[in-house]
């Protein structure tokens, strides 16, 4: 496989999101608006490209019988660091992510591509599913964070959208709003793809 | 044995590298977290309390438990803030910040913490909620929501959360009343 299809397959072939179905705890939790969604995906990407980079690194030395341990440590040891600095740059931000960021630790996409990727494939096209896998994540959590956004509150990354009259719809923003967005989405999702066949 | 004897080394080395990059980054953003830990406190300090030229966030009288901000002007007090918070939020624990004068009358209330429903409960986090405690006193107000006849509007959708919040507040100053006399005690006091 090419390098670039290395990187496109996360972003539409094998969405980690709307395709894979991983990672639904802090996509549902975390996109009720946009900046979450922007924020969520960066943080996520970041640890999901370090620690591809470095499992793939320690695949030769790392036995099998302690690998899963290993890239644990690997990935809890990333989203401590981040965890870190945001909370010491992007106060804001670590507010509003809370609890979501020392759960990346525990989101199946990252493990999943170190598990089925980095500890298979050299450190070069992990680098590349990292990036692809991490700009799918946040493409799939920014589409639903616009979506919620804009109907459970009215704006886009905090800009008016529909005027004053706009009866925000609530749910849109509460837990049910999640799962009736990401159920439409995938499904559309799936529309798509048989298409293309 | 021999396996168990790598299985170790290598599992033990990755534990120490990692240990050491993360005590690494601990020390380098340490600053900067101490820097936005104060400056959070300070912003909720400020909504409450009146212009002061003392760093409230450091003149702290700590009575019964409680940890009173203190704000003074020229040295005498012209406000006190104290965080009180509950259980009882819909979404559980809610923290607020109040600011008083000396004299126990309410200058401004902030919240600084609450897991409540965005759109209904969380409301209490706007000004319009939060400005209606303004100028209140314990006395000869009733400190609970219109519903079970007091004197705080609710939010339509939401009558938790403004009960909590209101039973909170309250508390607080009582505590306060309380201990009035020692962490004003001894000191020029500017009503």
């Amino acid at each position: 496989m090419s390098i670039s299809k290395e990187f496109i397959k996360g972003i539409w072939k094998e969405n980690p999101i709307f395709v894979l179905v991983l990672g639904m705890c802090p996509t549902l939790a975390v996109t009720t608006n946009v900046e979450n969604g922007v924020g969520m995906g960066l943080a996520a990407t970041f640890v999901l490209l370090c620690s591809n980079i470095v499992v793939s690194l320690v695949r030769s030395i790392v036995p099998d019988r302690v690998r899963i341990p290993t890239y644990i440590v690997i990935i809890a040891s990333f989203v401590t660091v981040v965890d870190l600095v945001m909370s010491g740059y992007f106060r804001e931000l670590h507010h509003s992510l809370g609890l979501f960021i020392p759960l990346i630790v525990v989101n199946c996409i990252i493990l999943g591509r170190a598990e089925a990727f980095a500890s298979k494939n050299s450190v070069f096209s992990s680098i590349f599913d990292a990036l692809g896998m991490g700009v799918g994540f946040t493409f799939a959590l920014v589409l639903l964070g616009s979506i919620r956004e804009l109907f459970g509150n009215g704006t886009i990354l905090g800009y008016p959208i529909f005027g004053g009259g706009y009866e925000p719809v609530l749910v849109m923003i509460l837990p049910p709003g999640a799962f009736l967005t990401l159920g439409l989405l995938t499904g559309l999702f799936s529309v798509f793809e048989k298409r293309k066949r | 044995m021999k396996e168990i004897v790598k299985l170790l080394v290598v599992l033990t080395g990755v534990c120490v590298v990692a240990g050491l990059i993360l005590s690494f980054v601990n020390e380098v953003t340490r600053d900067a977290r101490a820097y936005q830990d104060r400056l959070e406190m300070l912003n909720a300090l400020n909504m409450v309390l009146p212009e002061h030229d003392n760093e409230p966030d450091k003149d702290i009288m700590d009575v019964s438990g409680v940890s009173y901000y203190v704000s003074r002007v020229k040295g005498s007090i012209n406000g006190i803030a104290f965080i009180t918070s509950t259980e009882k939020g819909y979404g559980g624990l809610i923290k607020i910040i109040v600011g008083v004068k000396p004299c126990g009358e309410i200058i401004g209330i902030g919240i600084l913490q609450q897991k409540e429903t965005p759109g209904l409960g969380a409301k209490i986090e706007g000004a319009r909620f939060r400005d209606q405690y303004k100028g209140k006193t314990l006395a000869g107000v009733k400190w609970s929501v219109k519903k079970d006849g007091g004197d705080f509007d609710q939010i339509s959708g939401a009558t938790i959360s403004p009960r909590a919040v209101t039973a909170a507040v309250k508390d607080g100053l009582e505590k306060f009343s309380v201990n009035k006399a020692k962490i004003l005690g001894g000191t020029d006091v500017n009503q």
